[in-house]
């Protein structure tokens, strides 16, 4: 491992400058499509700079393995990302996480087990502990962000009811199964300093692989439901981590940039995330989250049917929809549109309120309602529509009920106690539509 | 390895840090789904150590153990990459059209 200042730094630092500005322009709505491209960009130069420093340097010797790989990837990714609904984004997001957190500990496996096969583990003190204990944590992080994430794509896709319901079960107290955790990470720290003591020996490296992969489900088993946006950010700050430790690794700057950059932009947006739902990160990870309570809120249903919420909906002036994960999972932002129309022909003025952690990642109600041609304008954020809603005739709920439960205001041992909420109940009329009402809303929108 | 081309790589990761702390402190909640998958796609530079990885020959196909595992890292750092800057492109896309006001 060295750092020899060679002319394909400047290509990398190029590389790293596109990602800084790439990130930045993406956190402003006018520039996002442009920081997008610039990331990109700086994808592609870093990838022609290394086949590059490759073929002037010991030459390119994998002329079948490395277009193989380029080509099968490029395919299945662009098929992937073309071909999935939005309404699938937070999955597939979660999905190419753990690829990028996998890939980063594949790179880490293939370092050790070459050096190990090849017996040219480094000599030099420094430089074998550098490297070992950097493949250590990139194994570490990375294959924990490959199972946890793959678990988190699960309970998002799954309908999380049944694995909701199953790990909230008391028998998952989180008493216990932290200690569990703490026992694995202790596990795996002791592996890792073993390696240090006999660097031949594969065992230890797959045994750091094995608990790692079992560490990252304990981590995401107990969390369930409302939390689950937070951990799939999580794991994106994990993915950037362990690119950050493979650039150790292979001695290269452009990798601990980026992924220390991404590490730390993704703990941001966790953070974001917590104080949203007012939790700590903490209490996020390591107290589970109990019953969601899905049902209490059905006290504020009046047993309406589609008839009666059609004429609910006529006639009034002023009316405000709240959609959540139900809107995504049934996929019904287009008919929201459509009825909102019909609303606005009318001449009633609707608006749309978005709580931040509406949906199943920040921001996925705002991509649902863009998709459907919904005009930006009307989607307004928590604080905006709350001194609203008692000028609001009708308050639709759709697939909301968490982020408008009064029991977040008034009853302490709610389990989203003290989370901010929209205040629907202020509104004359809430309607609330379920995932189980979906034909209900159907029936609405011809109202 | 000398300790201060060490001191030289932990410098740039502490700095890169909180390089990434600045980057996106506020930011509209319309944004926060594109940052993330355009984050996570910046996450698969990996792919650079995968192409190292990768970059073994052999006339008769038998391939040592790294090289496979280099080349399973090269299709899961490309799948990351080239899905996760398209389907933000995508979504981007959709907001963008929106404020257009089509």
């Amino acid at each position: 491992m060295d750092f020899e200042p060679e002319i394909w730094d400047v290509g990398y630092l190029i590389a790293s400058i596109l990602f800084i500005l790439g990130l930045k322009k993406l956190g402003h709505p006018r520039t996002a499509p442009t920081g997008n491209l610039y990331a990109a960009s700086g994808m592609l130069v870093a990838v022609v700079v290394t086949v590059a420093q490759m073929n002037f340097g010991d030459g390119i010797e994998g002329t079948v393995l490395i277009p193989a790989g380029l080509v099968a990837g490029g395919i299945i990714g662009y098929i992937m990302a073309v071909r999935v609904q939005m309404t699938g984004v937070p999955e597939m997001v979660a999905l190419f996480n753990g690829f990028g957190g996998a890939a980063s500990a594949l790179v880490a496996a293939s370092e050790v087990f070459r050096m190990i096969n090849n017996g040219t583990i480094p000599t030099d003190w420094l430089t074998f502990h550098v490297a070992w204990i950097a493949i250590g944590l990139s194994t570490l992080v990375g294959w924990m962000t490959l199972t946890g994430s793959l678990l988190a794509m699960m309970k998002l896709k799954g309908g999380f009811e049944i694995f909701g319901k199953w790990y909230r079960t008391p028998t998952w107290g989180p008493e216990w199964l932290n200690y569990v955790k703490g026992i694995f990470l202790i596990g795996i720290v002791g592996l890792i300093y073993m390696s240090l003591e006999e660097p031949g020996n594969q065992d230890y490296i797959i045994g750091i692989i094995v608990l790692s992969c079992i560490l990252g489900l304990l981590f995401v088993l107990p969390i369930g439901g409302a939390d689950m946006p937070v951990v799939v950010s999580l794991l994106n700050s994990l993915s950037g981590v362990a690119a950050a430790f493979t650039g150790f690794i292979i001695s290269n700057n452009v990798l601990i940039i980026a992924g220390s950059m991404v590490g730390a932009a993704g703990l941001v947006l966790t953070n974001i995330m917590c104080k949203a739902m007012n939790r700590s990160l903490i209490d996020v990870l390591f107290k589970s989250f109990g019953g969601t309570n899905k049902e209490t809120v059905t006290r504020t249903k009046v047993g309406s049917d589609p008839d009666e919420v059609a004429m609910i909906c006529d006639g009034i002036s002023k009316c405000v929809i709240i959609p959540g994960y139900g809107m995504a999972v049934s996929q019904c932002q287009h008919q929201v549109r459509e009825f909102a129309d019909i609303l606005e022909a009318n001449g009633c003025e609707v608006k749309y309120g978005i709580h931040p952690v509406a949906g199943r990642m920040p921001g996925h109600m705002n991509v649902l309602l863009a998709e459907a041609e919904v005009p930006y304008d009307k989607l307004k954020d928590m604080d905006t529509i709350n001194p609203t809603f008692e000028q609001t005739d009708v308050a639709i709920v759709l697939g909301a009920n968490d982020v408008t439960n009064p029991m977040a205001r008034e009853d302490k041992g709610s389990p989203i106690y003290g989370m901010p909420i929209l205040n629907v109940d202020k509104a004359k009329t809430v309607v609330v539509v379920k995932r189980s009402l979906s034909a209900g809303f159907a029936g609405a929108r011809d109202g | 390895m000398e300790l201060v081309t060490l001191i030289a790589a932990i410098t740039i990761f502490a700095l890169a840090i909180f390089l990434g702390f600045e980057l996106i402190t506020k930011v509209p909640p319309t944004l926060h789904t594109p940052l993330m998958s355009g984050a996570n796609a910046i996450s698969g530079i990996t792919i650079v150590g995968a192409l190292f990885a990768s970059n073994v020959a052999s006339d008769s196909g038998n391939y040592p153990l790294a090289a496979w595992l280099g080349f399973a890292a090269l299709v899961l750092a490309t799948i990351n990459v080239v899905g996760g800057f398209t389907v933000t492109n995508r979504m981007l896309n959709m907001i963008a059209g929106k404020r257009r006001g089509k």
